[in-house]
């Protein structure tokens, strides 16, 4: 048997943006209109399923562009990027859910799909029944269903229920008993889009566990997620993907720092917006180091500030900025809301024009860590005129002394505050 | 351990497919297990979510056939052959509910499949056939009721009763032409669902389901009453009309035009859907 389980080359997969007043998706709209000018449609028409052109024109879409990689047998490989980078796109073609637009690609031995736990359950039937048309619909024929039923049951837990239409399951069942179908397939490729966050604790657990079986049982895994933990912790080589193209391919951790450093560095410290007809609306963000210079890299023990301007159009009362400091994954860190002003609520008045506020940060406050800034224009408390999300920044620690060196940054904390220790012997 | 059959180093290349495809029936016969576990699928999910269960099927048929000889065979005194009027409706009416029942199942397959296609690959064409087998237990059911009303009227069937089979093949085959068309239309255009709809009803009338062929012979003549065994539900419906009910020989001439027809309607409906097949996943 070849030594190359999947072989992609030069894969792309094109997408036209319809015209779209002229996309019918009425069979009598098409009639219709195909009555009216049939020339002109035709070509339309034929043009929207045919790319004879070189399309560059601006309604296309190309979600892969060139992809050219192998994996091996037996090897357990990642594909990691950003949200429209092409990884799902690149899995439904490996999964012939839908045709490349040029190149090809080669798969040696047997498939199966993991792109959704639970496909093609039906409520009204029993855990049986659908055990059975799920593992069938997964590509598993009957006397291999038969032959595992059994397994299948006792690992997902619903034994007792097996016998019971799924719409009387709990959702957790009813993913458990999914999940379970599908761990007992045994193909010789697994094509997985990150469907292992399913379940309690306890399940994942062992999901997890057959994952790490699956890797060590010699199948070959292509696995498509967004938690760098798991591509971590069970891939031996990544993917990067970048809107449609390849960026690296190479070891997972490299990949994932390479992912990692792609989301902030080459983020700008400075976020203009476009004019709006809004009572108010924020111009530009920026933000700048102890120095005032924009830098989207700060030293941890030292200040540094978010510079916000804005516009008023006319005299209005009551209208404030607010800003949110939160991490990556979305954890609000600092809000400050209408400035933080003692004031009085009413007969505050900013008269039109643009405004430049400064917010300033003490140093030494933040651990090192990426951060994401969110500034808004609120009349009142409520409701919010305009909010928009600034640039990202991260905060590094050059200084060799800091005492938390050693401790890995995720887990540090996000305060890096130094508490006030007092200690005495209180026995003597 | 010699190495097995399965662990043969199966090859498959993956790229575009441009042009006509044809259907790749070594492949369907591999998914024979999916195709079964579809099906089964279909009449239980069915049954489970109605009150009355299998009981619809019966249903269907006898309250058509009560209606129909009501108005059109006591109040509009339609001749029906001879024969009375309520057998004369229920022996078109078999056929005619599994055809158009299957058809519409059909057309809605792909949009109600969404969930499954887009996630998993098997043969798309598998799809739209599923409801032209699921629907035969219907018929199957619909048949037993009629031996009951056989025995009610007092008429035994023909012995051209062995031909049953080939009226049951054209009407699947009619069924599966239009379906694998309409399924393949409807999930490209959102106004072919409530056409078809619509579209079977007047193809019920069209058919000499409620209304004998011969008053069509005794206007038009014989050769109209031929070209009009195109449609292919004239043929079945008269085949089990002659079958069942000692009534008249089979209808040979229209059998085989019927035939013609509905060879041409299931193979360009397969050419169509697997043109269309690799857009189903864009548009769905």
């Amino acid at each position: 048997m070849s030594d190359i389980a999947i072989k992609v080359n030069n894969l792309s997969k094109r997408y036209r943006i319809g015209i779209k007043e002229e996309i019918h998706d009425t069979f009598v709209g098409s009639v219709t209109s195909w009555l009216k000018s049939p020339i002109s449609n035709y070509r339309k028409v034929h043009n929207l399923s045919s790319f004879s052109d070189n399309g560059e024109s601006g309604d296309i879409i190309w979600a892969l562009k060139d992809v050219f990689f192998n994996v091996k047998r037996g090897e357990v490989i990642g594909i990691i990027g950003e949200n429209g980078a092409g990884k799902t796109t690149l899995l439904k073609i490996l999964s012939r859910i839908t045709e490349p637009t040029t190149g090809y690609a080669e798969i040696n031995g047997s498939v199966a799909s993991l792109l959704e736990v639970g496909t093609g359950f039906h409520p009204e039937l029993t855990g049986r029944d659908n055990v059975y048309l799920n593992g069938a619909i997964l590509g598993m024929n009957r006397s291999e269903i038969i032959r595992k039923f059994d397994e299948i049951v006792d690992f997902s837990g619903v034994e007792r229920f097996i016998d019971t239409p799924v719409k009387r399951y709990s959702s957790g069942m009813r993913v458990r008993l999914a999940f379970s179908v599908a761990a007992h397939l045994e193909p010789d490729i697994f094509l997985v889009d990150e469907v292992l966050a399913v379940g309690d604790a306890a399940f994942q657990k062992k999901c997890l566990g057959k994952m790490d079986e699956l890797g060590e049982s010699g199948r070959t895994v292509f696995l498509v997620s967004h938690n760098m933990n798991s591509i971590g912790k069970l891939c031996s080589r990544a993917v990067l993907l970048k809107r449609g193209k390849v960026q690296f391919i190479g070891s997972s951790s490299e990949a994932i720092q390479q992912y990692l450093d792609h989301i902030v560095y080459n983020e700008s410290a400075k976020i203009s917006f476009p004019e709006n007809d809004k009572v108010a609306s924020i111009k530009t963000i920026r933000v700048l180091n102890h120095s005032g210079e924009e830098n989207t890299e700060l030293e941890q023990s030292k200040s540094f500030s978010i510079e916000v301007t804005y516009k008023i159009k006319e005299d209005s009362k009551n209208i404030f900025l607010s800003f949110v400091l939160t991490t990556l994954n979305g954890n609000v860190f600092v809000l400050n809301s209408r400035e933080e002003e003692d004031v009085a609520m009413t007969n505050s008045i900013k008269t039109a024009g643009t405004y430049k506020t400064n917010l300033r940060f003490p140093g030494g406050i933040l651990s090192v860590g990426t951060y994401e800034t969110h500034l808004g224009i609120t009349k009142n408390i409520r409701p919010s005129i305009e909010k928009k999300k600034g640039p990202c920044f991260q905060i590094i620690d050059r200084s060799q002394e800091n005492f938390r060196a050693s401790i890995p940054p995720n887990k540090r904390g996000v305060l890096s505050l130094k508490l006030d220790w007092n200690s005495k012997k209180i026995n003597y | 351990m010699s190495s097995s059959s399965d662990s043969m180093s199966q090859t498959i290349v993956i790229k575009p497919k441009p042009g006509w495809q044809l259907i790749d029936w070594k492949e369907i016969i591999e998914y024979r297990d999916l195709f079964y576990f579809l099906m089964k699928r279909d009449v239980l999910a069915i049954y489970k979510q109605t009150v009355l269960g299998f009981t619809w099927a019966i249903i269907k048929p006898v309250f058509s056939m009560i209606v129909f000889s009501v108005i059109f065979g006591g109040l509009a005194r339609i001749p029906s052959d001879g024969i009375p009027y309520p057998i004369f409706s229920y022996t078109a009416l078999i056929p005619w509910i599994y055809f158009s029942g299957a058809m519409n199942m059909s057309t809605q397959s792909l949009i109600s499949g969404k969930g499954i296609f887009t996630k998993v690959y098997f043969p798309r064409i598998i799809i739209p056939l599923t409801p032209v087998f699921s629907k035969l237990v219907d018929f199957a059911i619909a048949f037993i009721v009629f031996f009951g009303l056989m025995g009610w009227y007092g008429i035994s069937p023909t012995a051209n009763i062995v031909f049953l089979p080939i009226l049951i093949l054209i009407m699947m085959l009619t069924a599966s032409g239009m379906g694998m068309w309409l399924s393949a239309m409807a999930i490209q255009y959102r106004d072919i669902p409530q056409g078809v709809g619509f579209l079977s009803q007047l193809m019920m009338y069209a058919a000499p389901v409620v209304w004998p062929l011969s008053l069509l012979k005794d206007r038009f003549g014989e050769s109209a009453t031929l070209i009009y065994g195109l449609y292919p539900m004239v043929g079945v419906i008269e085949g089990f009309r002659s079958a069942l009910l000692s009534h008249n020989s089979m209808p040979w001439k229209l059998m085989g035009i019927g035939t013609i027809s509905a060879v041409l309607i299931c193979v360009s409906g397969a050419l169509y859907f697997k043109s269309k097949e690799r857009i189903f996943v864009d548009v769905a």
